[in-house]
């Protein structure tokens, strides 16, 4: 808990956004994806891979270390 | 009339109005055609509109911030005027799976899903086990699921129980081309489940190995690769729109049996010199 704190009132959170290290000043995953560009756009979301429904986006809060996955259509067989 | 003309007429109406329904959904088509390898989205959709199918699969993939490639293919499925079946690809575990089918159904908004759960990357075989829990709970969460799985019947009866209306059984391992490895197996589980719409799923590699399972009687194939990756994707999706078509007819219409001993055709009696030695 002290660490997260730290890390929330450095220069935000540091999360994994498809993979990669990612640092932001969002602490919802609704603001992750606007800060991000995919705001309006066709895509779907998990944190540690677990689905989270569009609607639910706003309530999901984010933690350091958090794994977020943003996925949209793709070819498929 | 004898039972012969009967059965002959119920079989020529049945393949005039041959209807194929996935979970109450009527679809016109027989063949389910993969979205993936193909030279161009252009050539895609010619392929798809040429092949006839009503149902094409597709999946979600990681989507880079400044891409949009998502959204430009969700435009592209959806001016063809078909059903989408998304799949759960790549995933290993029942808890991939599962959130990987939750995130589709959002985007694609649909309730089908393609469960794959893949036991080894080498293979590509079903992890049955993983299958049967996956399909549990999809089921429970209200997904009409359409299972990749093997021709093991103990297996395809867990998938039942568990909610599944419809099996997948491969043909051969995904991408191989094979064909239909084990066609007594095959044969047995459609002779199993005569009422289950039971789909060919991967290894096809020619139109001859889709005519062969719809002959068996299976209800439909699904395939990608061998359109995707031949030298014309838009003729070969026409002739395996074809072979799926004249298989299916053929097993309405009744297959002959094969026997062991050779039958002249043309009628034996009123052969010309019939009576006369026949010596060298």
């Amino acid at each position: 808990m002290q660490q997260k704190v730290e890390q929330e009132t450095g220069s935000g959170l540091e999360v994994f956004v498809n993979g990669e290290a990612c640092r932001t000043g969002a602490r919802t995953l609704a603001a992750l994806v606007g800060e991000l560009g995919y705001a309006g756009r066709r895509i779907a979301t998990a944190v540690n891979g677990e689905f989270i429904a569009s609607a639910a986006r706003e309530e999901m809060q984010l933690a350091p270390g958090d794994r977020v996955e943003i996925v949209a259509p793709r070819q498929g067989g | 009339m004898s039972i012969i003309e009967t059965e002959t007429k119920r079989a020529g109406s049945h393949a005039e109005a041959d209807p194929l329904t996935l979970y109450g959904r009527t679809v016109g088509s027989r063949l389910l055609l993969g979205t993936a390898q193909y030279p161009s989205p252009e050539i895609l959709g010619e392929a798809v509109r040429q092949s006839g199918t009503g149902i094409v699969t597709v999946s979600l993939r990681r989507e880079a911030a400044r891409g949009g490639g998502g959204e430009r293919f969700f435009e592209l499925i959806s001016s063809w005027g078909v059903d989408v079946l998304p799949n759960t690809a790549g995933c290993r575990t029942p808890k991939e799976a599962i959130n990987t089918a939750l995130m589709a159904r959002e985007l694609f908004d649909t309730r089908w899903v393609k469960l794959e759960v893949i036991a080894n990357d080498d293979t590509l075989q079903p992890d049955v086990f993983g299958l049967v829990e996956a399909a549990r709970e999809l089921s429970r969460q209200d997904f009409e699921v359409f299972p990749y799985t093997t021709e093991d019947l103990g297996v395809a009866e867990r998938l039942m129980a568990a909610g599944c209306e419809v099996l997948m059984p491969w043909g051969a391992p995904i991408g191989s081309a094979r064909g239909l490895a084990n066609p007594y197996a095959l044969k047995t589980m459609r002779n199993y489940f005569p009422g289950v719409p039971l789909i060919v799923d991967a290894g096809i590699g020619a139109p001859s190995h889709a005519m062969a399972a719809m002959e068996l009687g299976f209800d439909a194939v699904l395939l990608n690769t061998a359109v995707a990756k031949a030298g014309d994707p838009v003729a070969m999706a026409r002739a395996f729109g074809a072979a799926v078509a004249a298989g299916r007819t053929a097993f309405v219409a009744g297959l002959m049996e094969p026997r062991d001993m050779a039958a002249p055709s043309t009628p034996v009696a009123g052969t010309p010199f019939f009576d006369l030695e026949h010596k060298r």
